[in-house]
């Protein structure tokens, strides 16, 4: 039986392949590491666990926080776990080896941190946790979270929402189409979560939503997905996307279906990317409720005030914005990512 | 109850099935989309449903035509969604370095890039599957887990955005009212059938398929029509990645064409190529591709939670696999007609979806 002997052969070499995969890379971005022994007050040793690179926010989001790291004269001690939890705990044992002296990471998923974390209270290392939070029955593990309020962004989006809607002199019913993000990651959860919270609050007679799908934060999913809705319910003329990528791509699919985006369709995303402004400024896109990658230097300073044992916030928000179309254009040289 | 022959033909004509799934299904969307079925013209071309799945399924038939001469070897290429990733980021990445991006010249030089990539992708493929001999799963399986690095690499990382009219028209844009993807891909599919159905060829990578060995001792050169093979697939997964870059404007090198191997893969079977090798219908891979992005168009008009989208793909693909058995079928449908003849009759291998409607010669591996 070749065909049973090869599948065996096939599937022990997946499993080879995907363990070498798995390997995280490791790259120890701190600058001349020996030069900074001497002298009165010991460097601080961060070790930052980032998710991986899945995308152009969490590009600039990794830029932020090493380029913050060096201003910050820190050694900086990266690794990125591909998306993986177990490349992402074996990344904090390393550091808590290494005795860092703060360890900060953005959780890939939010539960079964608790072993590793503990490991890293035994050896008074303090955990900052970045941008995503997670979910433990010891609250002492973790010092703070800074990072977006995913929730809050879909409230700022209805509220966004409500401004457009008043400023484009919009009358009747309001008939929403949403793109939501991958299904079950946290941001899409809470940013549906937030904006509904809104609406059934306080505008539960005139806002509904129509059609809800996902379009996996994709450009392309964006696109196939409100090419659909488009279809089955053409007299949508709201679209709430959970992030910028997905609303450019929906943006082609509404002129295709020979309809203006920003004036027959009103779009509302979140997120704050380059390519969204641009959109924006053209009147594609008519308000974004910015997410903000860039918390390098808050992460610095919070690493700063952990190392010093001040006592820190809990929940430490980004600094963000909300823009409405007329402030896009001026806004546009400034986004970075 | 008895049938007449020519109904009894028709049921057994290997496309019966898929297409009757791809009707079905097209069918379910009408009480959810009244005017489903309708075309209009919008700005200069045609606008409807069916145009739409017609467009978006153009990537994916691509793909599934040249899986499907992978599997009709008895092979299979896990690294066609990093070819349509490094396909697509070469392409935009280069042409967004033009100055003029609506230059045809450079247009046609990036995409000329990309698909040499593409093809190196492919060589690389069929010489580890034919001169090492290494299991085509694992062979294919490289590219397919460090592509994607390959294409993140020429992205930096980043969704790259290009604003380039000519490169809009492969995957987005419109001839003859048309999608100019419909030409692209029937041009592909035309080529495909006509070098496998009029030529030796096709026999060639059935019998390649069927048994390896045996072809070789025959006088086919089977290492070299292996190679083939992972070379046209390679290139269609390029095409394919071309039009998903040129559909969005953009290179996305984490997403574009993420799982499109599976999916290939699922199109294929539903197409009533046997995974085993040995035979194959280029016609049926069509069908499956069209059923599958139906499928997909469906699960966004008829409001399905999101949360249990998979589970509704699960439930239809079940469906049809099932119905394309022809065990099952002998099984359940089978009772009622008084001891089935012919084609009813059950075939030996259980992963063998179509009946045997074609003529090429079926050697067994043992």
């Amino acid at each position: 039986m070749l065909n049973r002997r090869g599948f065996l052969t096939a599937a022990v070499g997946v499993a080879a392949a995907s363990g070498l995969a798995a390997c995280a890379k490791e790259d120890d971005s701190s600058s001349g590491s020996d030069s900074g022994s001497g002298g009165g007050g010991k460097k601080i040793t961060l070790g930052f666990a980032q998710v991986g690179s899945e995308s152009g926010w969490r590009t600039a989001n990794t830029k932020s926080v090493k380029a913050a790291a060096k201003e910050a004269g820190y050694t900086l001690k990266f690794s990125d776990a591909q998306q993986k939890q177990e490349n992402q705990i074996s990344a904090i044992r390393s550091y808590i080896a290494q005795k860092v002296n703060v360890i900060a990471f953005s959780p890939v998923v939010v539960t079964g941190w608790d072993a590793v974390l503990k490991e890293a209270k035994t050896a008074k290392i303090p955990v900052i946790l970045t941008d995503r939070s997670i979910e433990t029955s010891d609250d002492s593990l973790y010092v703070s979270f800074i990072g977006s309020d995913f929730t809050d962004e879909g409230r700022r989006a209805a509220r966004m929402l409500e401004k457009v809607l008043a400023k484009a002199g919009h009358k009747g019913a309001v008939k929403i189409a949403q793109l939501e993000g991958t299904t079950g990651a946290a941001p899409a959860i809470e940013r549906a979560k937030g904006f509904k919270e809104v609406m059934d609050a306080e505008h539960k007679d005139d806002w509904k939503v129509v059609v809800s799908q996902t379009g996996d934060f994709t450009r392309a999913g964006g696109k196939q997905v409100m090419a659909a809705f488009l279809q089955s319910n053409p007299d949508i003329n709201v679209l709430y996307a959970h992030n910028d990528d997905m609303a450019l791509g929906a943006i082609q699919s509404i002129e295709a279906a020979g309809k203006k985006p920003g004036k027959d369709i009103l779009i509302v995303s979140v997120d704050g990317v380059k390519d969204g402004f641009v959109a924006m400024s053209e009147g594609k896109i008519n308000a974004i409720v910015e997410c903000n990658p860039l918390l390098g230097p808050q992460l610095m300073d919070l690493v700063k005030k952990v190392n010093d044992g001040e006592t820190v916030e809990r929940r430490i928000k980004t600094e963000e914005g909300d823009f409405m179309q007329d402030e896009a254009k001026a806004a546009l040289p400034d986004r970075k990512y | 109850m008895t049938t007449t022959p020519r109904w009894r033909a028709l049921t057994h004509h290997h496309l019966f099935w898929p297409v009757a799934v791809l009707v079905l299904l097209l069918l379910v969307n009408v009480p959810f989309t009244p005017d489903f079925f309708s075309i209009r013209m919008t700005d200069g071309h045609l606008y409807g449903s069916l145009v739409s799945i017609v467009l978006f399924g153009s990537p994916l038939i691509l793909v599934a035509v040249g899986m499907t001469l992978v599997i009709a070897t008895g092979g299979i290429d896990l690294s066609v969604g990093a070819v349509v990733a490094i396909t697509g980021a070469l392409a935009c990445s280069y042409l967004s370095d033009q100055t003029d991006q609506g230059a045809l010249s450079g247009v046609l030089l990036a995409m000329a890039l990309g698909l040499a990539a593409a093809a190196v992708c492919g060589l690389w493929n069929g010489f580890l599957v034919a001169r090492m001999g290494i299991q085509p799963i694992i062979a294919t399986l490289i590219i397919m887990v460090a592509g994607r690095g390959v294409a993140q690499l020429i992205t930096d990382g980043q969704i790259i955005t290009v604003n380039s009219e000519p490169y809009k028209l492969i995957g987005g844009g419109y001839w003859l009212t048309l999608p100019f993807s419909i030409f692209v891909v029937a041009a592909v599919v035309a080529v495909t059938v006509a070098l496998t159905r009029r030529t030796a060829l096709g026999l060639l990578v059935e019998s390649v398929g069927g048994n390896a060995e045996a072809s070789r001792l025959v006088g086919i050169r089977s290492r070299r029509i292996k190679i083939m093979v992972y070379v046209f697939c390679a290139l269609c997964a390029g095409i394919a990645g071309l039009m998903i870059s040129s559909n969005t404007s953009a290179a996305d090198g984490n997403n574009a064409g993420l799982w499109i191997e599976l999916d290939a893969i699922l199109a294929v079977v539903i197409g009533g190529t046997s995974l085993l090798g040995g035979r194959f219908s280029v016609g049926g891979t069509v069908v499956g591709a069209l059923v599958i992005q139906t499928l997909t168009t469906t699960i966004y008009t008829i409001g399905v939670p999101t949360q249990t989208n998979l589970v509704f793909k699960a439930a239809v693909v079940i469906v049809v696999c099932l119905l394309q058995s022809p065990k099952f079928r002998a099984k359940v449908f089978g009772a009622r007609r008084s001891g089935a003849k012919g084609g009813g009759t059950p075939d030996t291998s259980p992963a063998d979806a179509a009946p045997a409607p074609e003529a090429a010669p079926r050697m067994e591996v043992s």
